[in-house]
């Protein structure tokens, strides 16, 4: 039972992985900032999950910690850049 | 003990799934709002599907686990709403509809209050479609 929680877990990582492949397009192909931004954003939320995957098949919980930061610096930029485009900053 | 792990295995695929649909609806969606609103709801509950597996398979780190999850719960809807606020006082058109004459619902109120409160009036360079 172990062996299966452990595939399922390598499928989820690989699901994830492959997910934030397929948003990569967007930012590359997408017209225009917002889009681009979209995309960044979805990306990160993204990665967080795949950090919090990686932290328990590499052993060491600490990552979760970049995880939080990560998420918090991609919330900042997000919000920056939207109030750039609002012409407020 | 063994049977938890593999709930929260088959939690975390289920949440992957959703981050999958997330993807495929930010690439095939026909417009900006459409595309925010796909890319922000499934991964936010992906996110969190993803992160309560982990819970369950490793009990012991539970709490930075779930404030990873509140976190995610709480900021990602903020910065969606900032962005489509953007994109609405840009004059983004939702689907692409021709509606270049017609002024923005509320982009009226927000130019007499800017007027009044003696903010000067955004720059609109139009990189934003």
């Amino acid at each position: 039972m172990a062996d299966i929680t452990q595939v399922l877990l390598y499928a989820a990582g690989a699901i994830t992985l492959l997910s934030m492949l397929i948003s990569f397009v967007r930012f590359l192909i997408g017209p225009g900032y917002l889009n681009r931004v979209v995309a960044f954003d979805s990306m990160t939320i993204m990665s967080l999950s795949g950090i919090a995957i990686l932290s328990y098949f590499l052993g060491r919980m600490l990552y979760l910690d970049v995880a939080l930061v990560y998420g918090l610096l991609s919330f900042l930029g997000v919000v920056a850049v939207a109030r750039f485009g609002e012409g407020e900053l | 003990m063994e049977l938890l792990a593999l709930i929260g295995a088959i939690i975390a695929v289920i949440g992957s799934l959703f981050l999958f649909l997330a993807s495929l609806g930010l690439v095939r969606m026909p417009d900006v709002y459409s595309r925010m609103q796909a890319g922000t709801k499934a991964t936010t509950l992906g996110t969190m599907m993803v992160v309560l597996g982990l819970v369950f398979v490793v009990p012991a780190d539970w709490t930075k686990l779930l404030l990873l999850g509140v976190f995610v719960m709480l900021t990602n809807p903020i910065s969606s709403h900032a962005l489509s606020r953007s994109a609405h006082y840009q004059g983004v058109d939702p689907l692409d509809i021709e509606v270049k004459g017609r002024e923005l619902h509320g982009a009226d109120q927000l130019r007499e209050w800017k007027n009044d409160q003696g903010i000067a009036e955004p720059v609109r360079d139009g990189g934003a479609q």
